[in-house]
């Protein structure tokens, strides 16, 4: 099985790995780098539990592989919070019950807070919408949307 | 998929040196459809072709007379590009159809057309904005109308080492406007039951000069009915020629029966469909 050397900027880190072609992003984070925050769903882009954002963009991690992320730069749920402080998204996940296994979580907060620099100020329908590829089976979504939108609010306030 | 390797290639020839000289090697664009085939073991290939390093698959240029469409331009790129939507708006709502924003941020407009679904949502508006996909192989270059490049399900005219590098669309004249409309049981993260592509030229007093219309999900590929715009052209949108539309619409299909619709529900909804898009489309045209 042939190898890749690749570097990627992750979480800010430049990082050297070897992977398989057969390994996708998904699996490299999980199983290369032992970044397991990133969670994995369905495997076939169908549940977002494997959202990440790479180069600006959230993407399915498991629809990626990790031989193509040569110069990338991805974000991870591990990169989310600044040392002991949590990003607003993360702190109204708790604060609003907006999460029940959490295998959803990651994906969702990372595809929240690429959303939200795009459209601070959304409506309930835009964030509906664009959590759409991000599947919940444990809150039935309604905390999880709160939630969103009160840390959009929250980050609003902090941008004045 | 033990021995699969990868190559990353930067100039067109290069990749079809790679494609040619390996008959197990597949174009990887997005790979939203191809790394699920890959995990459900619908497709060994031993090389995987990366065309998304390649500057002429990665550029949208606008040009006086043509439109032109990197084949591994995504989703969310073309959604983001105000002046194409301006032109060719039906064709970037189709595109932006195509699966979650996750997706949209992969998946390419080439990829779309090559995976050669039935219900590619982006393949009725492309030819009903009469897109050719220009072709590279080791016989060099061809154009080929979009609607000929597939040839059923999951299979193209694309001989071995061949790939497209972009697609070209004519400029849409003075009182132009098209539309993509489709329908899924659900309001998002849907597969296309029935797809209606439609693109009108209209003159000062309304009546239409020139005219395309596309269905998709509706027979083994996307369709081009001749029959629907000979009714367009030379009509005014009136409720006679919208019927007479949805009549011709209804006539060109030749639909599955799935546990997705019956082939008399795909029917029946291709002629709404295709009066609603001819409406828009004609709203758009005229400003």
């Amino acid at each position: 099985m042939p190898k890749h050397n690749v570097t990627a900027t992750i979480n800010g880190d430049e990082t050297d790995f070897t992977c398989r072609t057969d390994q996708t992003l998904l699996d490299v984070l999980r199983d290369v780098l032992y970044l397991t925050g990133t969670k994995n769903g369905c495997g076939t882009g169908d549940c977002g539990a494997c959202t990440v954002i790479m180069n600006g963009r959230p993407v399915n991690s498991c629809l990626v592989l990790g031989a193509e992320v040569d110069g990338a730069e991805i974000e991870t749920i591990e990169g989310m919070a600044k040392g002991n402080e949590l990003h607003p998204l993360q702190q109204k996940f708790l604060d609003h019950a907006a999460l029940q296994c959490g295998v959803c979580t990651p994906g969702i907060l990372n595809m929240a807070k690429s959303f939200l620099e795009k459209n601070p100020d959304p409506t309930e329908t835009e964030v509906r919408f664009a959590l759409a590829g991000n599947l919940c089976r444990c809150t039935g979504y309604d905390k999880i949307i709160r939630a969103v939108m009160d840390a959009a609010a929250e980050m609003r306030e902090n941008a004045r | 998929m033990s021995d699969l390797n990868y190559a990353a290639p930067e100039t067109v020839e290069a990749a079809v040196g790679l494609l040619a000289g390996d008959d197990t090697a597949r174009v990887f664009a997005g790979g939203t459809d191809l790394l699920v085939q890959l995990r459900e073991d619908l497709r060994e290939p031993g090389l995987l072709v990366d065309i998304k390093r390649i500057a002429e698959t990665r550029a949208v240029e606008i040009g006086a007379d043509a439109i032109s469409i990197g084949a591994a331009v995504t989703g969310a790129e073309l959604g983001e590009n105000a002046e194409l939507k301006a032109l060719v708006p039906g064709v970037v709502e189709a595109v932006n159809l195509i699966g979650s924003d996750q997706v949209q941020g992969r998946a390419t407009v080439g990829g779309n057309l090559c995976n050669a679904s039935p219900a590619a949502d982006s393949v009725p508006a492309l030819v009903a904005a009469g897109t050719k996909a220009c072709i590279v192989g080791p016989n060099g270059s061809r154009e080929v109308a979009v609607e000929d490049l597939m040839t059923g399900p999951g299979q193209t005219s694309l001989a071995a080492g061949e790939f497209v590098t972009h697609l070209v669309l004519p400029k849409p004249a003075a009182r132009s406007g098209d539309a993509y409309l489709r329908f899924i049981p659900r309001t998002e993260m849907d597969i296309a039951v029935v797809g209606a592509g439609v693109a009108v030229t209209l003159a000062d007093d309304g009546t239409c000069t020139a005219a395309r219309v596309a269905l998709g999900a509706v027979a083994p590929t996307v369709q081009l009915v001749q029959a629907a715009a000979d009714v367009l052209v030379g009509s005014k949108l009136d409720a006679a020629t919208l019927e007479k539309l949805a009549a011709a619409a209804e006539g060109a299909c030749s639909p599955i029966d799935d546990k997705r619709g019956t082939a008399e529900f795909r029917i029946q909804v291709a002629g709404v469909l295709a009066k609603r898009a001819a409406t828009i489309a004609w709203q758009r045209a005229e400003g």
